[in-house]
């Protein structure tokens, strides 16, 4: 379903193709192999060549992982960047994100050792001038939640306030949880989050880190919120990797935000990986506030066993291109999980969503609302799947997404996709896109309230009701700000 | 307070009002009768500025003032309210929040204080006894869920907050059982004013047995085409509309 006056494919031809991009793959081995520097064809670009560069240059990592990033950078190459005629890609176009040869941020100088070069470039950020103060506008106030901060991607031990996690918690950098307890870590990155059907995913394995570990032992109850904190400090390209491990009847809030400082133009390709142990319960907000200027991909990839609970709630509103990837798998009899989402659009910003919904075991609830409020020219895109496996029965699956558009020129694209391999089974899908209306304009206005405040009013309304389903009261009073200030234009939403 | 001249409207190329002449003074009740399709509610939405109707001729003074060139929420501002015959539901936004956003936008455009939240709870305690509403409404979404009896005495009540010197109640009795429709009556009848006017457009004679008007008006095919007392409105009751729409009428606009 569409609406809008134009097509989904601009800038379709500048996007290299899929067989290309193949062919350029097989000169990145040769090029390896033969350690010169054969010219690289015309056709390859200039973002590749600089990951290329940047991979070359990556510190020595254990062997496990020096694999699993070579597979993955090989699978990437072999992927090419995704184009629109990649079906999961159809109304998005990433030419902007392929023409920009993004770098992962120099350190001063390089070393052999990973984690020094990890500290140098952390100290690099905090030396200019990234202070505790700056971050109050992304900490909601809380000063007790366990707060993890990131600078272009790497640990700042300095800005970040664990505080007390308690017995059976650690929250800990991927970097030195490799160091210190390389198994556990070894054991669970990448089983989650698959690569080889995902370009983005695979460039951000081949660049595994840095990012959050949490592991939260079997009925570990963690009381206060553990916010992840990623923010980018200048223009260069950063790719998180977070990985949370809940044991049996374990539960815990996660909050990940992306923000910047400034208005710059950088790129963030995150992935984090989520494991609900059996009767577990996570509940997840992505809050993805990037510089207006920025490019954003992430991915939430859950895997939830027997009886586990997950409720994610996935904002966005940065990004003059952003896409969030929210997957998840029930494969253990009676998961449930809930998708919820909102998105705000102005300018020209591009905001895409997918979700997927994995029905492998039978008597798993799935519930999903998403929202979007489009202004400007912009372009929101939903695409919600879900699948339900054929030994998925008892499925209850209920999904909607719903848009308003504030502006004749904003656009959406929502295609909610249900594909159902059972028989017993009872799901519901749905999409909307309307505009105010008018009525309830008239009848606003008819009370005294103008047009500006009315319409503030009503599209405030339209996004209440997703709000409302945040558990997490400071980041609701939060997000509710937001989305007013949005619609006030009366204070930045950044 | 009212002056309407040969007023002419309509919606597209639809002519629905042709050539209404009213004049409403301070202090009065006007009762605007008429069959459905008549026009009633077309004059009631133009009087408070629906921009989906478009006036073709004629003008409207509105204490001295050119009605027409104001926009909705200006005429609001300045003291018109109408009570809507179908009372929009807005999901998502409270009573309380959306009564205190109009009271405080009209108290601005007159130059006065905002109140805050407390204040106006103050406030809305009173005027919630004089329609029979609970407190609890407040907090729920404007009339989502609301029955029919509900609605009609929200916009009553949302009038006896606003405090308008010229109300418009468009079909307020319909939908109403006996009870409902005391209630109404007594609130619209507690906030006459020798300041304030009110005009009643109703399709039924039953609701001016409890707000008795001092001019009934009928309305047919666009056009008032008789004027007179309350006595006017019994004699309605009891002849029917093709008493006063005649041979002419015809077909309802």
């Amino acid at each position: 379903m569409g609406a809008g006056p134009t097509g989904g494919s601009i800038g379709l031809s500048d996007i290299a193709t899929r067989e290309s991009v193949r062919e350029n793959g097989v000169t990145s081995k040769r090029d390896a192999a033969g350690g010169k520097g054969i010219a690289a064809p015309q056709r390859v670009p200039d973002s590749i060549e600089a990951y290329r560069q940047d991979f070359a240059r990556q510190p020595k990592a254990p062997e496990w992982l020096q694999k699993l990033r070579s597979d993955a950078m090989a699978r990437f190459e072999a992927l090419g960047f995704p184009t629109t005629k990649n079906e999961d890609w159809h109304f998005t176009s990433v030419a902007p994100i392929v023409e920009r040869p993004f770098s992962l941020p120099r350190a001063p100088e390089a070393s052999g050792d990973r984690r020094e070069t990890g500290r140098r470039r952390s100290d690099a950020a905090n030396s200019i001038g990234i202070k505790e103060s700056d971050l109050a506008r992304f900490t909601f106030g809380e000063e007790s939640w366990h707060t993890v901060v990131f600078i272009d991607g790497v640990l700042s031990s300095k800005l970040s306030s664990t505080g007390e996690l308690g017995a059976g918690v650690r929250v800990l950098s991927v970097a030195d949880a490799i160091d210190a307890d390389g198994a556990l870590v070894q054991r669970y990155m990448g089983t989650v989050a698959k690569f080889e059907q995902h370009a983005f995913t695979a460039l951000n394995t081949a660049f595994i880190s840095d990012g959050a570990f949490i592991e939260i032992g079997n009925d570990v109850v963690v009381e206060q919120p553990i916010h992840l904190l990623f923010i980018s400090s200048g223009d260069s390209i950063s790719h998180p990797r977070n990985l949370i491990v809940a044991g049996r009847h374990a539960r815990a809030s996660v909050v990940e935000s992306y923000v910047s400082l400034r208005e710059n133009e950088y790129f963030t390709n995150a992935v984090t990986e989520i494991v609900v142990g059996e009767g577990a319960h996570i509940d997840h907000y992505k809050l993805q506030r990037e510089s207006e200027s920025a490019f954003h991909v992430g991915t939430v990839q859950v895997r939830q066993e027997r009886n586990s609970q997950l409720h994610s709630f996935s904002f966005a509103v940065g990004g003059e291109l952003a896409r969030t990837n929210v997957y998840t798998s029930l494969e253990g009899d009676a998961a449930t999980c809930t998708l919820n989402g909102l998105y705000l659009t102005d300018g020209t910003q591009h905001i895409d969503n997918q979700t997927s919904i994995e029905h492998i075991a039978p008597n798993c609830p799935s519930h999903e609302l998403y929202k979007g409020v489009l202004d400007g020219r912009s372009h929101g895109v939903f695409n919600g799947k879900v699948y339900v496996h054929p030994e998925a029965q008892k499925t209850d699956g209920k999904q909607s997404n719903n848009n308003l558009l504030l502006s004749p020129n904003a656009r959406v694209d929502t295609k909610p996709q249900l594909e159902i391999f059972a028989d017993d089974v009872k799901c519901t899908h749905g999409a909307t896109v309307g505009r105010l209306d008018e009525l309830a304009m008239f009848y606003l206005n008819s009370r005294g309230i103008g047009p500006e405040t009315a319409r503030m009013l009503l599209t405030y309304a339209f996004a209440a009701d997703v709000i409302e389903t945040i558990e997490l009261e400071p980041l609701k009073a939060e997000l509710e700000r937001l989305v007013l200030a949005r619609f006030t234009g009366s204070l930045s939403t950044h | 307070m009212l002056e309407i001249n040969d007023l002419h409207a309509g919606i597209g190329d639809r002519e629905i009002l042709r050539g209404i002449n009213l004049s409403v003074n301070a202090g009065e009740v006007h009762a605007v009768m008429g069959p459905n399709g008549s026009g009633k509610s077309t004059l009631a939405q133009v009087l408070a500025g629906n921009p989906s109707y478009e006036v073709t001729r004629g003008s409207v003074t509105y204490n001295g003032q050119d009605l027409l060139e104001l926009d909705a929420e200006v005429r609001a501002q300045n003291g018109i309210f109408l009570a809507f015959q179908y009372p929009v539901e807005i999901p998502g936004v409270s009573n309380a929040y959306f009564l205190r956003s109009a009271y405080n936008e009209i108290r601005k455009a007159n130059g006065q204080e905002e109140v805050d939240p407390l204040e106006f709870l103050d406030l809305v305690q009173e005027r919630l006894k004089l329609v029979d509403m609970d407190e609890s409404m407040l907090s729920r979404s404007v009339n989502q869920g609301f029955s029919g009896g509900e609605k009609k005495r929200n916009e009553i009540f949302q009038m006896a907050v606003l405090q308008p010197r010229l109300a418009i109640l468009d079909e307020t009795d319909s939908g109403l059982d006996i009870d409902a429709l005391r209630i109404v009556a007594e609130g619209v009848n507690k906030l006459r004013s020798p300041e304030n006017a009110t005009i009643v457009v109703t399709h039924y004679q039953r609701l001016l047995n409890y707000i008795i008007p001092d001019y009934v008006h009928v309305l047919a095919n666009g056009r008032i085409v008789k004027s007179g007392g309350k006595e006017l409105a019994l004699e309605l009751e009891e002849k029917g509309y093709e008493w006063v729409q005649g041979p002419l009428a015809g077909a309802s606009a």
